[in-house]
């Protein structure tokens, strides 16, 4: 909402400067945006006359010119407009000059071997036009060394609002001067709307054809013919004031309507009566009806929306924008003036679909004053007979404005209440009059009554809002906000705050990169991740590969990883924490943790290195950030299976499953699957792992914190290695397992040290080496004893594995 | 006594000339093995008179003592040499570059360290952080917020919808992190004290605004919580997490449908180059919007407006980030640009504490 001081001031008595009314707008909660005030920005650009305009000696598109500034000795400016010639008045700005169209500060130069003192301007080099072509060419009677913006009417700053949708009041001039006259900024000048006497009956009727159910669609429509107006241009006072806020001035009669618009928000539509054919109706628009607007552009209207009409079609769509066929131009000499009521969601809904956006449906969709619906016709019949002549006739009204009048019982303490503010009870009543509300009663609780123009209010709290935004919220003062308790503060995390947070340190902990990828992905890969369900794809997704919620981190971090290597960043490792979707039911949600390891980004470094290249990534690597994530969050893994083959979307023979029994599962890692990686468009290999914090196993509740009882043993460990030929395909993992078990008593340990494939060993087969560490409690263990237990795992060995010691 | 002292300058003379350890043990051997010199001095003490004993036993004896003590030296200062030969010729190149630690090239995201500051900062006035689900109902997110029938955020144009179910009803991504605290009110009996971090998306996509960004809100309601108490937390909140001594803040009266009164909260601050400093200078800059909670969104979750009251405020997690730590665009922050996070994002252990400071 823009509007000027000059135009503010025809509604506000006050002495206040633009400063101080733009603190007061803020106040009140009418933030200002912007201030344009020319005659402050343009300050330094005065009128001159050049006595000289002759060819600069080095340039042929350039003159050397002297200009007298109006201040003392004639000054030397290069200028290489086309238009500058030997006495014309121009605008100038001596150096140092801020040019906005440039957006540079102007200094002393010396142009091709000439000295130039500051510079002739053009309109867009003051942000006027967009008018290049030449500097500012003035008449011979502007005086010289003035301030170009005062001469020329700039000087009424515009400040331009941002208007809350609560505050369709604010939308007028008057509405804003009533904020800031009850914000002690001065005295509202009230409008005395006078009633225009009709001279003749209205010789159009108006019908309002509705059903019962559809009444709200138009409240009120009140309409008087004026005959015999001359429009044309209006008044230069009009125009300039219009222009200001960024308006076209059209012709006098369209002029008043927007005049009215946005002095008393109150916006009319002017029909040249010599284009009405017949009478008027309001009604739905009826499927197949279009209408040529006056933004040149042609509708087509369904039952939504809402339109005024002739005998013959649709002339205007209620409360957004009128027809070309019955606009009003210069040659209209009886014209039909038009002030209703329209649904604010039914023109909000019909501007929306539609898409015109116009002052009328920014007004009516948040609600005009229905109690000067009948005044303001009265108001714009007086403005245009001011302004054209005419005669005008009686108003015809269909239908009536609702009454709004209500009652709010207000105990005065409320504003104490919800703001902490102790203020006065004659000051609180003052803010609420001076506002336009009707305060009743006496004592603690009084009646409120909220004025016909604040359908925002309603109830308690509305008015505790208007009266702290008058006192102004800068008295509230901060209190310190007591704890609950008076004790050091509890943890407040919930266990899967805490491993998500713990999570993502841990994994940036191993060399990775956290990336916060889209929460949605393509169809396609939703599906191939075992997404991809009707009840997850988005209706009005913003781009069709940001389609459908993600059900793994795992397609966007892959997607990553080669739009950085397509920057040359191969090595790349990177994770993500964060939320996937298994449903659309709130307990559908899961928060996973994920990454993926490319080219040779492992955790000890990337690429070649004097001490040792580092080999390319594989599914081993995904495991290691799988078993250490684990085991960051304190995850007991003694029950941890990781059964061979992953998801789909994995290496079936390079992937794995890691549950916690069948039921259990909780992720997988592995190298993702050739397949996936086309789909995804992506050079592998790449391998990565998921695991879903939720499903994680809780530690067992404890009463204390107390860690288990350490026990040492004093006496010596000892290892033995044994080297086993097992088919090829035998798990080591397993044989691990098979030999602890060998003796749990005794064995603390058993590690693989050697995995060996290749000619020395016969082909299918493979060579396993495990150290196995004894760890004796009670006594030194003899020989024979070693030798038993080593016995036993060999035997072991060979029942389950077949397995043979490597000879 | 002649003999003696010639003995003790002539052996000790050639244990300071031995030049190594082999030659040592020679004169070793000449002066003390078994047939050593000194040795056979030490024989003769046997065959002698008493007196004479007396008299030659410290003699022979001081001399043993004092070759061997020369010896000693002499093996020590022998064996330094050595050892000093050997490192000399034992050299590294210690210049030569090293791979940089897992802990040196892994980054915390931007929205992830402001997270764990926002929490750090509120778990310490009490507050809980709550959670709910990105998809959520039309009456979570609009409805029990108290906004209108054909209020323009509830139109396709403004938030993600899903395709309606069989009854007609069709769910959508939350627009903000409201709903969480409808779901707190209705499940929690005041006083409530919560914050609200999380993911929210809407249908915009510009230079500055992306389809999916975070926010974070907090709520409080009790018996007696008012503005007052609101501008402290809000206050003190900003002067912790810009990590400033002093902020100062303008209130300006503003409306949203879930707060009455409704607040816009700007702060004071300087740009100078690009760099936006708090604690100083004329601009104002937005930073979050506020307010009591509405009468109607309290009734919405059955709780008693005229009993209980109390407020709530909003911000963009991404969007306080920025102003933190300088980033100037907002899009780059789920690009996954290794290169942005590696400049933008925090160290593993960069854990942010009230005791250690929020940032290094």
């Amino acid at each position: 909402m823009k509007f000027t001081l000059s135009w503010l001031k025809n509604h506000l008595d006050t002495s206040a400067s633009v400063d101080e009314i733009c603190d007061a707008l803020n106040k009140v909660g009418l933030e200002v945006e912007g201030v344009d005030d020319k005659a402050k920005s343009l300050a330094a650009f005065t009128i001159a006359y050049v006595i000289e305009a002759k060819q600069h000696p080095n340039a042929d598109r350039l003159r050397v010119c002297m200009v007298d500034t109006g201040a003392g000795e004639p000054v030397q400016v290069v200028c290489g407009a086309p238009n500058a010639r030997t006495g014309m008045k121009s605008v100038f700005s001596p150096p140092g000059t801020y040019i906005p169209g440039k957006d540079i500060t102007l200094g002393k130069g010396v142009i091709r071997g000439v000295e130039s003192n500051g510079m002739l301007c053009s309109a867009a080099e003051l942000e006027l036009s967009n008018d290049h072509d030449g500097i500012i060419d003035l008449p011979d009677d502007a005086p010289v060394g003035s301030s170009y913006a005062e001469w020329a009417g700039l000087g009424d700053p515009v400040i331009e609002i941002a208007v809350t949708p609560n505050r369709a009041d604010a939308l007028g001039i008057h509405g804003i001067a009533r904020d800031l006259a009850a914000a002690g900024l001065g005295e509202l000048r009230h409008v005395n709307v006078r009633p225009v006497k009709g001279a003749f009956p209205c010789p159009v009727s108006v019908t309002l054809d509705f059903d019962a159910a559809d009444r709200h669609l138009c409240p009120a429509f009140a309409m008087r013919l004026i005959r015999g107006v001359r429009n044309g241009p209006s008044p230069d006072w009009v125009q300039a004031r219009l222009k200001a806020i960024g308006l076209r001035p059209i012709n006098a009669l369209v002029d008043v309507t927007n005049f009215m618009t946005f002095a008393m928000n109150r916006p009319l539509h002017v029909f040249d009566a010599a284009k009405v054919h017949g009478n008027i109706v309001v009604r739905r628009a009826r499927a197949g009806e279009s209408m040529l607007a006056l933004d040149g552009k042609t509708y087509s209207f369904s039952d939504d929306h809402v339109v005024i009409c002739d005998d013959r079609s649709v002339e205007s769509l209620a409360g957004i924008m009128g027809g070309e066929a019955s606009g009003c131009s210069e040659t209209t000499t009886d014209v039909l003036v038009e002030s209703a009521l329209w649904d604010p969601l039914t023109t909000a809904r019909t501007g929306r679909a539609l898409g015109i956006n116009s002052d009328a449906r920014y007004r009516f969709e948040r609600g005009v004053d229905p109690d000067f619906c009948l005044p303001g016709l009265d108001l714009a019949t007086q403005m245009i007979i001011d302004l054209c002549g005419g005669e005008a006739s009686e108003m015809v009204v269909a239908g009536a404005p609702p009454d709004t009048s209500r009652f709010i019982d207000f105990p005065w303490t409320e504003v104490k209440r919800l703001t902490g503010l102790s203020l006065p009870v004659p000051e609180m009543k003052l803010a609420l009059t001076a506002l336009g509300f009707h305060v009743s009663g006496a004592g603690d609780r009084v009646r409120v009554s909220p004025p016909s123009w604040r359908g925002d209010i309603e109830g308690k709290a509305d008015l505790v809002e208007e009266i702290v935004r008058i006192a102004g919220l800068d008295r509230v003062d901060a209190v310190p906000f007591p704890r609950l308790v008076d004790e050091v503060p509890k943890p407040v995390l919930t266990v899967l705050q805490k491993r998500t947070r713990l999570a993502k340190r841990t994994l940036a902990a191993r060399g990775l990169v956290e990336a916060v990828t889209w929460s949605f992905i393509a169809q396609d890969e939703a599906v191939h991740f075992g997404g991809g369900k009707p009840e997850l794809a988005l209706a009005n997704p913003i781009a069709s590969d940001l389609s459908d919620m993600r059900p793994s981190l795992l397609p966007g971090l892959i997607k990553a990883a080669q739009r950085n290597a397509d920057r040359s960043f191969g090595d790349v490792a990177l994770f993500e924490v964060g939320q996937i979707f298994l449903g659309d039911g709130e307990d559908d949600q899961r928060m996973a943790a994920a990454a993926i390891r490319r080219g040779t980004a492992r955790p000890s470094g990337t690429g070649r290195h004097w001490d040792g290249a580092a080999q390319e990534i594989n599914a081993l690597d995904a495991k290691e950030d799988a078993l250490a994530l684990l085991a960051s969050l304190g995850i007991a893994t003694g029950g941890l299976q990781v059964v061979p083959g992953g998801p789909d979307w994995m290496h079936p023979g390079r992937s794995a499953t890691l549950q916690f029994g069948p039921k259990g599962i909780v992720g997988a890692f592995g190298e993702i699957h050739p397949k996936t990686l086309k789909l995804l468009d992506v050079k592998g290999p790449l391998v990565g792992f998921e695991i879903i914090l939720d499903g994680l196993p809780l530690a067992k509740a404890k009463p204390t914190k107390m860690k288990p009882k350490l026990k040492l043993s004093d006496f010596q460990p000892v290892t033995r290695d044994f080297a086993f030929v097992v088919d090829a395909k035998t798990a080591a993992g397993d044989m691990v397992k098979t030999a602890a078990g060998a003796d749990r008593a005794l064995i603390a340990d058993v590690s693989v040290f050697d995995v060996y494939e290749g000619d020395k060993v016969e082909a299918g087969k493979k060579s396993v080496a495990l150290a196995v560490t004894l760890q004796p409690t009670e006594k030194t263990l003899t020989e024979a004893e070693i030798d038993a237990v080593g016995g036993k795992i060999v035997a072991e060995m060979a029942k389950r594995y077949g397995a043979s010691l490597r000879g | 006594m002649t003999d003696i002292r010639t003995l003790e300058h002539d052996t000790l003379a050639a244990i300071a000339a031995a030049g190594d350890e082999a030659s040592l043990e020679a004169v070793r051997i000449a002066a003390l093995g078994k047939a050593g010199s000194i040795s056979g001095l030490l024989k003769t003490l046997g065959g002698m008179t008493p007196d004479e004993r007396k008299e030659q036993g410290p003699l022979i004896n001081g001399l043993r003592d004092r070759v061997s003590s020369a010896m000693a030296q002499r093996k020590e200062a022998l064996a330094d040499a050595a050892l000093n030969a050997r490192l000399a010729s034992e050299r590294i190149d210690v210049s030569l570059p090293m791979r940089e630690g897992p802990e040196a090239r892994g980054r915390l995201h931007p929205i992830s360290q402001v997270i764990d500051e926002i929490t750090a900062i509120f778990g310490d006035m009490g507050f809980s952080i709550a959670e709910g689900p990105d998809v959520e109902t039309d009456d979570l997110n609009f409805t029990r917020l108290n906004f209108p029938e054909g209020h323009p955020a509830r139109e396709m144009h403004d938030t993600f919808f899903f395709a309606p179910d069989k009854d007609g009803k069709r769910k959508l991504l939350r627009t903000h992190t409201s709903p969480v605290q409808v779901r707190t009110m209705l499940a929690q009996k005041p006083p409530i004290r919560v914050i609200c971090p999380g993911r929210t998306y809407r249908c915009d996509s510009d230079q500055t605004h992306t389809p999916m960004f975070h926010q974070v809100e907090g709520l409080v309601i009790d018996k007696g919580s008012h503005m007052g108490h609101l501008k402290w937390i809000l206050q003190e909140f900003c002067k912790a997490f810009f990590e400033v001594p002093d902020v100062k803040m303008r209130f300006r009266p503003s409306f949203f449908p879930f707060t009455e009164p409704s607040v816009e909260v700007d702060i004071q601050c300087s740009r100078k180059g690009g760099e936006i400093r708090f604690g100083e200078g004329e601009d104002w800059l937005e930073i979050l919007g506020c307010g009591m909670v509405h009468p109607n969104v309290l009734r919405n979750v059955g709780i008693d407006p005229d009993v209980y009251q109390g407020f709530a405020w909003g911000m963009g997690i991404d969007r306080i980030a920025m102003l933190k730590y300088g980033m100037p665009d907002l899009r780059p922050f789920f690009e996954a640009d290794v290169r942005w996070l590696q400049h933008y994002g925090f160290r593993p252990l960069d854990f942010p504490t009230l005791a250690g400071g929020l940032s290094v």
